[in-house]
């Protein structure tokens, strides 16, 4: 990997530039069978064992198209207000590579099926406007593992190929240039990719699992000085795997292009990675020449016409957009503004709504999500989505507060508990013991107790100063270890001594 | 539109072929003699004209979204030229994918 | 020689039908005559005896048992060696396959087995097909056994060669610009390329996808109509089949009159380029096919000319990208895997030792007419021209019914005749190339041998879309016309030679 390059500071940067962003995203599609066979795209199969003459690209071989993986780009496109369109073909996309079985890729090229979209994300309150040039189909490639010191392709002995994700349908959806998003770039770029994961998940036509790489993001950024027309030079940034690094490798090229431009320099067109580990891009090996992929409309495959009748069926049963949602589960869940704000901005929506599904309330739910999960998440590097506690999970810990099983500050420990993978909540509450002290003749010994060790106290409430009794409830939670009902003492201790 | 020597060499390289001297020299004459016997082709294609990709007119062919049985890896693997680790095992790959 | 080998598929399924024969004597007196003539013909790279004859024995014992067999069942059949048969070495006359088995059968391949032919081996080709003499196999051309010193055409020499050989009654082809018609018509055999999406392409190894399409070869009409009816037909593994019924062939190949059917001889098939003898012969078979009551007219099609650069062009841009799968990576012939190279030099080495001369020509050829800033002129014209040919093809049969032509301008070369000049090879396919760009019907029928040389001519056929049953009708008619002149079939003549040596 290259030695860390010189940034700009990023406020520096946006006083002098303003970033134009790109974005392509692929969606696996979660079809049961691949693209062109009927080999099944279940993830993390033996090696090789969902491959047949098609997806390895033996010869004599053929397509043949999945109608469901058609079905579901013009949902796609719909759903981004695309146009459809009315016939189109395949192209092969002709390039070399060892993951490629027939050394071309299926692809649409200059007849993608959707075109021209159009979709709206929130950025602290401000809407800003993202323009869809296109969404066409293509196929996934095979697997490679490179085997060496390295791990990586660079200094790899050799290299080892799984092709069972070969010929898995995908969809690729190309932004037109954004601009005018100023320093908020970075975030629009992740709220985009996130208004499209939960736009296709509500469509249920893919996992949208970044880490299992069924949604992937190339981010292409280039830098324009201010008051300037003319578009810069750009990168693209690829094995950008999370919601988080999409923010963060644009804000790490916005600040590296833009040192480049401040010394003189001029921008390199050119694909670079993005680095997790060490919050860093760094160019990928430059190509040998330009590449020329000679397309030409795919012969094996007949050209798809969808019918106007089954383009505005399928248009009538989209489901919600997620605006729409957002501003409707709003009203119901009576939330404000801002609180809503701060589900979605989090990436809670979802699992608010489950959580609500499951029984808790939604102030509950939001509550939960948006503190004590959200934190944890935060420190572990994981969408919320990875978090290891379900919904149900969640609303049950509610529901054991609810019951006075537990109160506020034992659902912490438990959800501690759970989190860190120690079981269920109703089994680390009683493998641990939280539960709070129900058991009345243990309650009154502490309450006993309290009075023998502050007598003062007692006495004080004895002659009617009942405000005296926070200084025994603090007593008796400190014997219980907090595990009691405070308003339960409260009444313990009074009935005792009034 | 006569293609040189070095054309020949870079398309060679596209298509990943390797070629001896004697085959580039070669190919390079007769490739010239083919490309003028079928200039008559650019010049009899009106722009009017609609190309044909394919000869007959069928669209929407697809199949349903079903899976049927893949083959045994061992029959996959058996074919190929190396395996390890029931994978297809290739030298040293040097270029990034597209 | 065993009168055995003589005989047609539909004779051979009434004699077993009859319990005259057997479908093991069948086979083995087709093995047999591998064996005697391989030597000199070299029409098969791999005779695939034990299952031939373990099939042949499975439809005896069916037949024994009483059960159901389809009308060819126990047949034999050679198959050429560019179509999947799992199991068996699969080739396509190249280097780079010399090793491949493939796990599946092509459904050309499983109809065959499935109607109980018994599959005798894999027949020489040019290497993937291009070709237009079988000397681009890498494994030695085939000889035409009218005389051993000349092509048998191709690409499929090995099938038709092996017909006229007598070592098999029926064969399979497939045609991209003629690869079936081409070989029929030198060999004086029969050739059928189906309707475009009249038979599968699934498992035939491609060569040029939008115009491949594999056909029967035989001896005689209705037993070529016979093994199209077996091979023929919708399926679903192939996104360019037709979904549509098979016109009725074998009825067809019943009738011999042809009053009412209006033939268009294309004007443009003819005259400079072309041999005396071939014009001589087709012009004789003009004539007995308006005694058999056929109105024969001249119809013009402007375009043709235009044909073979456009094939050029279309059929090499498609080879480029269809022969990019042999990468040496997952299976086939891998050079120089020593640790020192790279995947793309190994990749590069293998390719380069793998392909032939007339794969790499065209390999090149199609990388440039398709590469950026050459597209519109090359690729993109010829698809222009490649519509000019469907126009021409519809405005002739809203005025007759089918057209003709000579199958091939000249019969059968030498050996190494062409082999220094590509253009001349490609001349072969002048009269083939226009209904593989337009997707129609076409076949070629023995008219005779030329006063010139003593060897076969074909007259090529051509019907409209879907109309391959017009084929038939038109080739029993010249059939029956002919053998009447010739008092029996033009490939007697063969037997004649070999009897009198």
């Amino acid at each position: 990997m290259s030695p860390a390059e010189r940034l700009l500071d990023f406020d520096q940067a946006m006083a002098l530039f303003d970033p134009v962003l790109g974005l392509e995203v692929h969606v696996e599609l979660n079809t049961r069978s691949k693209m062109f066979c009927g080999c099944s795209t279940a993830f993390g199969a033996e090696p090789n064992s969902q491959t047949c003459p098609v997806c390895l690209g033996l010869p004599g071989s053929l397509p043949v198209l999945n109608r469901r993986a058609v079905e579901s780009a013009v949902r796609i496109g719909l759903a981004l207000n695309c146009s459809i369109a009315q016939w189109c073909r395949f192209a092969r996309k002709n390039y070399f590579y060892p993951d490629m079985p027939k050394d071309f890729q299926t692809s649409q090229y200059d007849e993608p099926i959707c075109q021209g979209g159009q979709v709206t994300v929130e950025v602290s309150g401000q809407p800003y406007l993202i323009e869809i040039e296109r969404a066409h189909m293509e196929e996934d490639a095979g697997k490679l593992v490179h085997v060496g010191v390295t791990g990586r392709i660079q200094g790899a002995d050799h290299s080892l190929l799984d092709y069972n994700r070969a010929g898995v349908p995908l969809i690729e959806i190309v932004t037109k240039p954004v601009t005018g998003t100023g320093a908020q770039a970075p975030q629009v770029a992740r709220a985009y990719v996130a208004y499209l994961r939960d736009l296709l998940r509500g469509l249920g036509v893919s996992d949208v699992r970044m880490e299992q790489g069924s949604l992937r993001c190339d981010a292409n950024v280039s830098l324009m000085p201010k008051g300037a027309s003319q578009l810069g030079t750009r990168t693209e940034t690829k094995n950008v795997n999370s919601l988080r690094s999409i923010e963060r490798a644009l804000r790490y090229e916005i600040r590296r292009q833009a040192a480049v431009l401040v010394d003189g320099g001029r921008v390199k067109q050119e694909t670079r990675h993005w680095h997790e580990d060490v919050g860093l891009t760094s160019p990928g090996r430059s190509k040998e020449q330009a590449e020329d992929y000679r397309y030409f409309p795919e012969p094996d495959l007949a050209p798809i016409a969808p019918s106007p009748e089954w383009v505005e069926r399928l248009r009538r049963d989209l489901p919600e957009a997620p605006d729409q949602r957002v501003a409707r589960l709003r009203l119901e869940w009576g939330f404000s503004e801002a609180e809503m704000r701060d589900v979605t901005g989090g990436g809670a929506l979802d699992r608010v709504a489950q959580t609500v599904a499951a029984g808790a309330t939604p102030t509950a739910a939001r509550k939960w999500w948006t503190t004590e999960l959200a934190r944890w998440a935060n420190q572990a590097g994981v969408e919320l989505d990875d978090v290891p506690m379900t919904p149900d999970q969640v609303a049950e810990v509610q529901a054991l507060i609810d019951r006075g099983v537990i109160n506020d500050k034992l659902a912490r420990r438990v959800f501690e508990a759970v989190l860190a993978g120690q079981g269920a909540p109703d089994e680390v509450v009683r493998s641990l013991g939280l539960a709070v002290v129900s058991d009345g003749a243990a309650l009154s010994q502490a309450v006993q107790r309290a009075i023998a060790a502050q007598p003062e106290a007692a006495q004080s409430i004895r002659q009617g100063k009942v405000q005296a009794v926070g200084a025994l409830i603090g007593q008796v939670m400190k014997d219980l270890r907090g595990q009691a009902d405070a308003a339960t003492v409260r009444q313990l201790i009074l009935d005792e001594l009034t | 539109m006569a293609l040189s020597r070095d054309d020949v060499a870079k398309l060679a390289d596209l298509a990943r072929l390797e070629l001896t001297e004697a085959e580039l020299e070669r190919l390079v004459g007769q490739l010239d003699l083919i490309l003028a016997s079928v200039a008559s082709v650019s010049q009899a294609a009106a722009a009017e004209v609609a190309p044909t990709s394919h000869a007959l007119a069928l669209v929407n062919v697809m199949r349903e979204d079903e899976v049927t049985e893949s083959l045994p890896p061992e029959a996959v693997l058996a074919m190929a030229p190396a395996v390890e680790e029931g994978r297809f095992r290739v030298p040293r790959i040097l270029g990034e994918s597209a | 020689m065993n009168e055995l080998i003589l005989k047609g598929a539909a004779e051979l399924s009434q004699l077993m039908a009859d319990g005259q024969v057997s479908s093991q004597e069948i086979t083995q007196a087709c093995l047999d005559r591998i064996a005697q003539v391989e030597s000199a013909v070299a029409a098969f790279l791999h005779v695939d005896a034990e299952r031939a004859l373990a099939q042949a024995q499975r439809i005896d014992r069916q037949r024994a048992a009483g059960q159901a067999l389809g009308p060819l069942a126990g047949v034999p059949v050679a198959l050429k060696d560019s179509f999947a048969y799992a199991g068996a070495p699969t080739t396509c006359g190249s280097l780079i396959l010399r090793d491949w088995i493939p796990p599946y059968n092509a459904t050309v391949t499983q109809r065959l087995l499935d109607a109980g032919l018994v599959i005798l081996g894999k027949t020489n080709l040019d290497e993937f097909a291009m070709g237009s003499s079988t000397e681009n196999s890498a494994f030695g051309p085939t000889h035409n056994p009218w005389d051993l010193e000349r092509v048998p055409g191709g690409s499929g020499g090995g099938s038709a060669a092996s017909l006229v050989a007598f070592e098999t009654p029926l064969a399979i082809g497939s045609d991209t610009g003629g690869s079936i018609r081409q070989p029929a018509a030198v060999t004086g055999t029969i050739g059928v390329k189906p309707t475009y999406g009249g038979s599968s392409r699934y498992g035939l190894v491609a060569m040029a996808s939008s115009l491949d399409q594999p056909g029967p070869c035989a001896r005689g009409v209705l037993d070529a109509a016979l093994l199209h009816r077996v091979i023929a037909g919708w399926d679903p593994k192939d996104s360019t089949s037709i979904d549509a019924p098979v016109p009725d062939v074998v009825q067809a190949a019943g009738q011999t009159d042809l009053t009412g059917l209006r033939i268009g001889v294309v004007k443009e098939l003819g005259g400079e380029g072309y041999a005396a003898g071939v014009e001589r012969r087709f012009t004789e078979a003009v004539g007995l096919l308006e005694a058999a009551g056929a109105q024969l007219s001249e119809v013009s099609c402007p375009h043709f000319p235009l044909a073979l650069g456009a094939y050029y062009l279309i059929m090499p841009s498609e080879v480029s990208s269809n022969l990019a799968r042999f990468d040496a990576v997952r299976y086939g012939w891998r050079v120089n895997d020593d640790g020192r190279h790279s995947v793309e030099q190994v990749m590069r080495r293998s390719r380069g030792a793998g392909f032939g001369d007339e794969a790499k020509r065209r390999i090149i050829l199609g990388t440039y007419a398709l590469s950026s800033g050459y597209y519109d002129a090359y690729y993109g014209s010829a698809q222009k021209v490649r519509t000019l040919i469907i126009e021409d093809f519809a405005a002739a049969f809203e005025r007759v019914d089918v057209l003709i032509s000579p199958a091939t301008p000249t019969t059968a070369f030498k050996l190494g005749e062409r082999a220094g000049d590509p253009l001349a090879m490609y001349k072969a396919d002048l009269c083939t190339i226009p209904s593989n760009l337009a997707g129609n019907a076409a076949a070629s029928f023995p008219v005779g041998l030329s006063p010139e040389d003593g060897m076969p001519v074909g007259l090529q056929v051509m019907a409209p879309p879907l109309a391959d049953d017009r084929l038939y009708r038109v080739g029993a008619a010249l059939e029956l016309a002919l053998r009447q002149q010739w008092s029996g079939p033009l490939w007697a003549e063969l037997v004649r030679r070999e009897e009198s040596r």
